[in-house]
C-alpha cells in the first residue's frame, strides 16, 4: 500500500507530513524528492545499504560509423549532433532510451552505463527509510526516482515523500501511488498550485484527501475550495511558533503529545479513503 | 558565401533576434547572389537542447558565418568546432547588419554566453 504525499507548491509541508505520518503508521518512509531529499534530517536513519543508479549512453564506433546521421534524426532529446566529420554526443541530454542504437544501419552504436545518482536504505528505530539522491550537476531526476521506487515492497505500507510541483518527477512517482495526500497552505499560491495537483491525481484516478498546513483560521480559501469540490480534508496543522521551532531543530512533531493526535487523525482519514476504494 | 542571422521575422526588414537557440527564424543570406531564405528555428519547439537543435540546423545549411546576440555553451561549442565564424551584433534590422558585415564592422563572439537565456 503506497501513500503518496504531494503538494503542487513547494514548502507547504510534504516532508513534515510524510515523516511524521510514517512514524505514526510504523510505515516505510521513502524520499523520492531526489533533487533535494530532506526527510532523513528528521528521521536520522543509520544507513545500511547504498546502491548506484546508472543511465545508459551511446558509444559510437568510428570504424563502423558512416556519418549518415540517422541516430541524430532518431534522438528526441537533441543529445546527438552530426558535424562534417563525426557525431557528437551531449551526455547530459541523453535519456538512455537507446533509439539511436535501433536507428543505426551499421551497428556502430553500443551502450555504456554511467552513474547519475544513488539510493540509500537505512533504519530509524523501527522505521525503514529509503531515499534517492541525484548527483550534483545531473539534470535528469526521473531515472533515479524510478531506480528508487522499483525497490519498494508494496505489501508493506509505504509513505512516499514526493518532489514539489506537478511535472515529470511527480508524474513518475504517482505511477506507484495508491492513495494521495495533498499538503497545502492557506495562501493564494498554495491554492493555485493545489488545483494543479488535484487535477493531476484526478487524471490518474488516485483517491486523495487534503492536509492544510500552517492554518491559523479555520475559515480560509482552501476550506472553501474543498467544500466546492467535495474534497475530503484529512486534517490540519496549526500555524504555531512551537511547531516551527521543533521543525527547525530537526525534530519530529509526533514526539510531542500535543501534535501526535493531528497525525493520528490524518492517518485515519487516509486509511478510510483506501477502504472506500 | 552564406551567412546565418537569428531573426524575429522572415525578411531582412525584420529585426535580429539576440537569442540563438530560441529565436523564431534564421535568415540564410547568400552574399554571392544577394538571395536569402528564412527557415523556422527547430530549437524553438525543443523542451531541452534548443541550442543544440538550432546549431544542427545551421550546420545542415552549410553556412560560413553566424551572426547573433550571444550563443549558449552547447551551440557555441558545436559552431566553433565546425570552424564557422561567429560574429556579434546589436538588435537592428537584418539588412543593416548585413551592410555592417560587408563593411567589416562586426566583432567576433568572445565566448559562450549563459545557458537558457532564451527561456527568460
Amino acid at each position: 500500500m503506497n501513500i503518496g504525499v504531494l503538494s503542487g507548491k513547494g514548502g507547504t509541508g510534504k516532508t513534515t507530513v510524510s515523516t511524521n505520518l510514517a512514524k505514526i503508521l510504523k510505515a516505510v518512509y521513502i524520499d523520492s524528492d531526489v533533487e533535494e531529499p530532506n526527510g532523513f534530517i528528521f528521521l536520522k536513519p543509520e544507513i545500511t545499504d547504498t546502491k548506484e543508479v546508472k543511465l545508459a549512453y551511446p558509444v559510437i564506433d568510428d570504424e563502423k560509423c558512416t556519418n549518415c546521421g540517422r541516430c541524430v534524426e532518431a534522438c528526441q532529446f537533441n543529445a546527438l549532433v552530426k558535424t562534417k566529420k563525426d557525431i557528437i554526443l551531449f551526455q547530459k541530454l541523453c535519456h538512455g532510451c537507446e533509439a539511436c542504437g535501433v536507428a543505426c544501419p551499421t551497428g556502430a552504436i553500443s551502450f555504456e552505463d554511467r552513474k547519475i545518482g544513488f539510493i540509500e536504505i537505512g533504519m530509524s528505530d523501527d522505521i525503514k527509510c529509503m531515499r534517492g539522491i541525484l548527483d550534483i550537476g545531473e539534470p535528469l531526476a526521473v531515472p533515479v526516482i524510478k531506480g528508487l521506487l522499483k525497490r519498494i515492497d508494496s505489501s508493506s505500507v509505504n509513505v512516499i515523500d514526493c518532489s514539489p510541483g506537478t511535472s515529470c518527477n511527480v508524474v513518475n512517482t504517482l505511477q506507484y501511488v495508491d492513495v494521495a495526500i495533498l499538503v497545502t497552505e492557506p495562501s493564494e499560491f498554495g491554492l493555485h498550485d493545489l488545483k494543479l495537483a488535484v487535477g493531476l491525481v484526478r487524471k490518474f484516478n488516485i483517491p486523495f484527501g487534503i492536509v492544510i498546513n500552517k492554518e491559523s483560521n479555520d475559515k480560509n480559501i482552501i476550506r472553501d475550495y474543498c467544500k466546492e469540490e467535495s474534497i475530503q480534508i484529512f486534517g490540519s496543522i496549526p500555524y504555531e511558533r512551537e511547531i516551527a521551532e521543533i521543525y527547525s531543530n530537526g525534530n519530529m512533531l509526533v514526539d510531542n503529545e500535543k501534535y501526535r493526535n493531528i497525525f493520528k487523525g490524518i492517518a485515519k482519514g487516509a486509511k478510510a479513503v483506501i477502504e472506500w476504494n | 558565401m552564406k551567412i546565418a542571422i537569428s531573426s524575429t521575422g522572415k525578411t531582412i526588414d525584420d529585426v535580429m533576434d539576440s537569442r540563438f537557440g530560441r529565436c523564431n527564424y534564421f535568415i540564410i543570406y547568400d552574399l554571392d547572389n544577394d538571395e536569402y531564405k528564412a527557415v523556422e528555428n527547430k530549437g524553438i519547439t525543443s523542451g531541452h537542447g534548443a541550442g543544440i537543435a538550432a546549431a544542427q540546423q545551421i550546420l545542415d545549411e552549410n553556412v560560413d558565418v553566424v551572426i547573433s546576440g550571444k550563443l549558449g555553451p552547447n551551440s557555441y561549442r558545436i559552431i566553433e568546432g565546425e570552424g564557422i565564424t561567429m560574429l556579434q551584433a546589436e538588435q537592428d534590422k537584418i539588412s543593416n547588419i548585413i551592410n555592417e558585415y560587408r563593411e567589416n564592422k562586426l566583432s567576433h563572439q568572445k565566448g559562450a554566453g549563459a545557458a537558457h537565456v532564451g527561456l527568460k
